[in-house]
């Protein structure tokens, strides 16, 4: 079988040939600095400091414009936040219930059970007060970009003040190293002290964005941690059982080998 | 079939008025299999469990799923988040959709390379081709269920294809979408024909299967059995080989399940299907991307043929040109083992259809349109210049006169030549 192999290595690699050498007017594809994250790896999982720091960070930065309509405060109980707590942060938003008795719609105190309150009511409402732009939903946003946690770190320390010389900004727009186009409508969202961490961790540009990443990345992803646990094991069980299966497959053919 | 008397009367009594027990028997136990089948050749039996697999997930996940264009999104990411283990449900899904065709691609070079398509087995060969069209309808239909960006731009820029039929293309779109654009009637009837199209696939596995049990495997040597001397009962020989080979594909495929479960599919399909932005590069999942190279290598009409029908046409010819491929070959001996040109055209065939891909999945533009225009001349003219040609010329060896002969001179394959000789 060893040709065919070899045949194949050959391919493979005129293959890799080819797509390391990208034909002119393919788009330029921005640096991403590579982060190490407490997620990944086969044994990856979020780090609950960086996770509650990045809630904070959230909560208090990018909620004022965000919304992050997937996660329930009860979701918060998976990542250590205890029942007392979840509610406290529920406690602090107000939502619309009803229709009750009267058929008139209400305000109450959100619940564990509520998600989280988006800052508009509407898309119309989002882009009358950003400029025209409209600020996406975070709730996946890990997966739903290339490389997500390090290009969402990047982007969010990736802010220029001054804008290269040859490159005409336009009107309201920000400089960012990393987003596609390099003019991005967000204004910088981050800043050193843009938070007060409540665990007295200083709060540097580079620490706030890691820890919102962090939290972000369990937001899009939270079955991350039972799926790599449950991974291992089945993995290790398969690689077992299928030495096993060929143990008994060479023993069956020894007769006619 | 020869009578077999069962000793458990209920199995008797059962097997006398529908002998299903001794069918499993005949087809599933004594079966005679050729004795030098590789490990190629576990890929067949990988697909259909792959199917099971497909199904018993898929109907798990219609049980959770709304077909509406405004909770589809929503009812996959709840799916993933509140459905217990539905994390796992989808991630095997969409991932045993990316094992489905590499299982069966690598059954399809198989073929190719062995030869297993020339007669007596064209018509096995020929259902298999109507198998991948009804993969890749299923598949292509499937995508667009999570209702994504990607879901949305691909099944837009795919159903549009036949826009460039003459005359009547724009009718058959709008029927197509069940409107004038893709929207909540094409979402509903794909997710109905999402359902119904594994089962068809199913029938069509039985048929190709049944096909398969007349003339029997082909094998590495690709000559006829000659007798019981050549063949092994296939339990518990294969089926010992099959599961070694279905415990290997687990580990590959659960690998991805639970590490990188979104290594095969797009980052812009977590974003909810927005009609009125279109993504910068809208691409197919990545088993479509030769043919999406195909499609878009014409950027020229010829004479009054638009350059968009021609590559339609082209794409949809790229698979059922494989229907012919058991009368474009006429080899006198099937093996690639024993035709030393073929042997090397096959892989550059091979390399051609990976180049199709890479450039499939890049953007139409600066050398990559001449790339896959090259590309894509050379994966017809495989087809109709060098298959036929070879057939005439190719100075092919000898094979050896049985396969118990060549395996009984030291070892399949290696000693093949002496054996011949």
């Amino acid at each position: 079988m060893s040709t065919p192999m070899n045949k194949l290595l050959i391919a493979v690699a005129a293959v890799a040939f080819l797509g390391v050498a990208p034909p002119a007017g393919a788009a330029e594809a921005p640096e991403v600095p590579e982060q190490d994250w407490s997620f990944s790896g086969m044994f990856g999982t979020f780090e609950r400091g960086a996770l509650r720091r990045g809630l904070q960070v959230y909560r208090e930065v990018c909620a004022s414009c965000h919304s992050l309509s997937l996660i329930a405060f009860r979701n918060l109980g998976d990542v250590g936040f205890s029942p007392d707590e979840i509610q406290a942060i529920a406690e602090e938003y107000e939502v619309e219930d009803g229709p009750d008795d009267e058929g008139e719609m209400f305000m109450r105190p959100a619940k564990a059970s509520d998600r989280f309150v988006p800052p508009f009511a509407n898309e119309q409402a989002a882009r009358a007060s950003n400029n025209g732009a409209l600020p996406p939903d975070l709730s996946l946003m890990i997966k739903a970009r290339k490389n997500g946690a390090n290009y969402l770190y990047g982007l969010l320390i990736g802010y220029v003040e001054e804008a290269p010389e040859d490159v005409e900004m336009m009107e309201g727009m920000y400089y960012n190293k990393v987003f596609p186009g390099h003019q991005i409508a967000m204004a910088p969202p981050l800043f050193e002290e843009a938070v007060e961490y409540a665990d007295g961790t200083e709060a540097t540009l580079d620490q706030e964005a890691h820890d919102v990443v962090t939290f972000l990345a369990w937001a899009a992803q939270p079955e991350l941690e039972e799926r790599k646990r449950l991974g291992v094991k089945v993995l290790l069980f398969l690689i077992v059982l299928t030495a096993m299966l060929y143990a008994v497959k060479r023993k069956i053919w020894s007769d006619v080998h | 079939m020869e009578a077999k008397t069962w000793k458990n009367p209920v199995i008797a009594w059962i097997d006398d008025r529908l002998p299903v027990f001794s069918m499993m028997q005949a087809e599933l136990v004594d079966y005679p299999t050729p004795k030098n089948l590789n490990y190629w050749w576990n890929f067949g039996s990988l697909a259909g469990i792959v199917l099971v697999i497909m199904i018993a997930t898929g109907i798990m996940l219609a049980m959770q799923y709304t077909a509406h264009v405004d909770y589809a999104f929503e009812s996959v990411e709840r799916i993933m988040r509140d459905v217990n283990y539905g994390w796992l449900l989808r991630y095997l899904h969409t991932n045993g959709g990316s094992m489905f065709f590499i299982v069966v691609y690598i059954h399809f070079f198989r073929g190719m390379y062995y030869g297993s398509y020339r007669a007596p087995r064209e018509l096995l060969w020929i259902i298999g081709v109507f198998i991948l069209l009804a993969m890749m309808a299923t598949s292509f239909m499937g995508y667009v269920l999570p209702w994504g960006q990607m879901s949305f731009w691909g099944a837009t820029v795919i159903t549009n294809l036949f826009s460039a039929i003459p005359l009547v293309g724009e009718a058959i779109v709008t029927w197509l979408w069940g409107g004038f654009s893709v929207d909540n009637p094409t979402l509903n009837r794909f997710f109905a024909l999402h359902y119904l199209l594994p089962f068809i696939i199913f029938a069509l596995v039985f048929v190709h299967l049944w096909a398969l049990h007349v003339k029997k495997s082909n094998n590495p040597l690709g000559i006829d059995v000659k007798g019981p001397q050549d063949t092994l009962p296939f339990t518990p020989y294969y089926t010992i080989k099959d599961t070694f080979g279905l415990g290997v594909f687990m580990i590959v495929y659960l690998a991805f399940v639970f590490f990188a479960p979104d290594f095969f599919g797009e980052p812009d399909n977590y974003i909810k299907a927005n009609p009125m932005q279109t993504p910068p590069h809208i691409v197919p999942e990545w088993y479509f991307l030769p043919y999406y190279a195909i499609l878009r290598a014409i950027t020229f009409d010829i004479w009054f043929v638009s350059a968009k029908l021609i590559g339609v046409i082209l794409m949809f010819a790229s698979i059922l040109i494989l229907l012919f491929l058991p009368w474009l070959d006429r080899s006198p001996v099937r093996s690639a083992k024993f035709r030393p040109i073929y042997k090397q055209l096959f892989w550059v065939f091979f390399a051609d259809c990976i180049i199709l891909g890479v450039v499939g999945g890049n953007a139409p533009e600066g050398a990559w349109v001449p790339i896959g225009q090259a590309a894509t001349f050379y994966y017809f003219a495989h087809f109709l210049i060098i298959i036929p040609l070879l057939g005439k010329f190719e100075k092919t060896r000898t094979p050896p006169t049985s396969i118990s002969a060549a395996v009984t001179h030291g070892g399949i394959g290696t000693k093949v030549k002496e054996a011949a000789e």
